[in-house]
């Protein structure tokens, strides 16, 4: 009976959740539209690119964008964004790089969001000096500025995709670890925990089973934001030399490489920025509101 | 009060061993550093010899203990580039750091708070609107894209301001904007709704009935309760000034221990990056300290225990 009791509060509550969220504003609206474009722009980059990426044209570098230039020469590819230094077009390059912006965030988002939900699940379950234990790692962690630890590590290493992934995973977890433990310490204490418990339900089942999916919604708002986040530090990190390699486009290393062009060719470097931020302020928005709809007591967090 | 100072000076040496501790590991994952300093022709025994010099041939213990007792003596070795020793060559470059720094983040409170006030005084106006657009272009801008736009209006377009490096007050505005930009953002927002929530209050209603001017009101009685809050984000923004301050330099060929990071990392000059990336975790470590007591003086409430 308890069992049922503790269902049905989750479910009633993620009823209103529902209403809530149907009133939608037209700025979070028009945000998800731009996350679904960013998303689709990735999916099917190989169709949406007007030129091969990788492809140089020593003829055609530094070429400004088509509909800003006084003339066309006969037979010049039409740069939409212009080209680089190489002759490459901007506009196929920033369409293949949406490809690693959103494989590095949803890729590192996942890894640190599981592991950081563990590991405060598992502190604010058995708490004592497990807690004690992760919540001092948390602290260490979070009192020393990430990326130079990420230079560090990637400095020995080497970059590559996977390092990428991991380090920028890693870089998030004390988050999900926080707020995962503050909620089990609620939840934990519930007349439908305790009754699970006198029937025999082992730790991990109530852990996974009956806990985790109570708290299931404040993760998803801390990974949300935390995908802005993501996205803002891999092309940082690119952009510093240690994230994605040339030739592979990436926005961040395309702010690299037109960095040293701007007097003369200001496109390389702006357009691929501009994407940037509007994907990654319409991603922020989005966390922010769903915050706000999906658990009110978080609002400011 | 001695208590919660001793307990913070703990958890500050917790922390600086962790990270010596992170540091050591992932240098010695980097493999060999016997075949990365020798010549390619070098034989046994002056592989030998330098393994010894360098005490790689003892046991993993007794290399992270001397590993240790080095860090407690700044000695991180010798920067393979500029041949001084790597704690040198970053101090050189820390004052360029905390000038960068300390005016990113004077230049981020002047604006904010004072934004963030008038922000609050007309919730929903145009001009709360305008400054709050801002505020969020300004906390989701990545360092560098701002950076660069900078560049390329203000220096290039407009020839206002240098592209980059490090000489009279000019050469400090735009990296000095980058780098606050985002502190600046966020100490706004913060400032306006803790300002809006005190507006609300009792004695805010109290004062506007005994005829105070409403600056005053505004200035005195409203912002000083809402301080707390603000000063709380202020100390976590002044921390994130030195992660921010890599990318800064970066863009601005600031001659900080960033850029030396930087660097040190393409000429593969490992002692120095260990010693920039110990120096700034130091410096971390020594400002989270600073802002926990400012706490104190500020909010009298909050017990040292």
């Amino acid at each position: 009976m308890e069992i049922v009791a503790g269902r049905t509060r989750s479910r009633g509550s993620s009823a209103k959740s529902i209403a809530r969220i149907r009133s939608i504003p037209v700025t979070i609206l028009v945000c998800a539209i731009v996350v679904v474009g960013f998303v689709l722009m990735a999916l099917l980059a190989d169709q949406i690119a007007p030129y091969d990426p990788l492809k140089q044209s020593l003829h055609y570098r530094l070429q400004p964008p088509y509909w800003l230039s006084d003339g066309i020469e006969e037979g010049q590819p039409l740069y939409f964004f212009g080209s680089d230094q190489l002759g490459r077009d901007v506009l196929s390059r920033i369409v293949h790089g949406s490809r690693i912006s959103l494989l590095v965030a949803f890729a590192a988002v996942t890894f640190g969001g599981v592991f950081g939900s563990l590991l405060g699940l598992l502190a604010g379950y058995f708490g004592k000096a497990f807690d004690e234990v992760i919540m001092t790692v948390a602290d260490i962690q979070l009192a020393f500025p990430f990326i130079l630890l990420a230079i560090a590590v990637i400095a020995v290493l080497g970059p590559s995709l996977a390092n990428l992934i991991i380090l920028i995973g890693i870089s998030g977890w004390v988050t999900y670890a926080r707020i995962a433990r503050a909620e089990v310490l609620g939840v934990k204490e519930k007349e439908f925990v305790e009754s699970i418990r006198c029937l025999g339900g082992n730790s991990w089942r109530i852990m996974f089973r009956h806990i985790l999916p109570n708290i299931l919604s404040p993760l998803i708002v801390v990974g949300t934001l935390d995908l802005a986040r993501t996205i803002i530090l891999e092309s940082t990190l690119s952009f510093l030399g240690l994230g994605i390699q040339p030739p592979t486009p990436s926005w961040g290393g395309m702010l690299g490489e037109g960095r040293g062009y701007l007097d003369s060719a200001w496109w390389i470097a702006t357009f691929p920025g501009l994407f940037l931020m509007t994907v990654t302020l319409s991603v922020s928005r989005i966390g922010d509101w769903l915050r706000d709809v999906l658990d009110p007591t978080m609002k400011g967090a | 009060m001695q208590q919660f100072l001793l307990r913070r000076l703990l958890r500050a040496i917790i922390v600086i061993w962790g990270i010596s501790t992170i540091v050591f590991v992932v240098m010695r994952l980097s493999g060999d550093p016997v075949t990365l300093l020798l010549p390619p022709d070098a034989t046994q025994a002056d592989y030998a010899r330098i393994s010894h010099e360098l005490g790689l041939d003892q046991p993993m213990w007794v290399q992270y203990g001397i590993f240790i007792s080095n860090m407690t003596h700044l000695d991180f070795g010798q920067s393979i580039h500029l041949r001084q020793p790597a704690f040198q060559v970053a101090m050189e470059r820390l004052p360029a750091t905390i000038e960068l720094a300390t005016a990113a983040f004077l230049l981020a409170v002047i604006v904010a708070i004072p934004v963030g006030v008038l922000a609050a005084m007309k919730p929903y106006s145009f001009w709360d609107n305008v400054a709050m657009f801002f505020a969020l272009i300004g906390q989701s801008a990545p360092t560098f894209f701002l950076g660069i736009m900078l560049i390329l209006g203000l220096s290039l377009h407009l020839g206002l301001f240098p592209t980059g490096g490090r000489g009279d007050l000019s050469y400090l505005v735009l990296p000095a904007i980058t780098l606050g930009a985002n502190a600046m953002a966020s100490i706004a927002r913060l400032t306006r709704s803790a300002m809006l929530e005190v507006i609300r209050k009792d004695y805010i209603r109290t004062a506007r009935s005994k005829g105070l001017g409403e600056r005053l009101i505004l200035f005195r009685h409203a912002f000083k309760n809402a301080a707390i809050p603000v000063v709380t984000i202020m100390g976590i923004q002044l921390g994130g000034l030195l992660g921010g301050a890599v990318v800064t330099e970066t863009v601005f060929s600031w001659p900080g221990i960033g850029r030396l990071a930087i660097n040190s990392i393409y000429n593969r000059d490992y002692a120095v990056v260990q010693a920039t990336v110990f120096m700034t975790a130091i410096l971390f470590v020594f400002i989270n300290f600073a802002v926990d007591l400012v706490y104190g003086f500020l909010d009298p409430r909050i017990r040292y225990s």
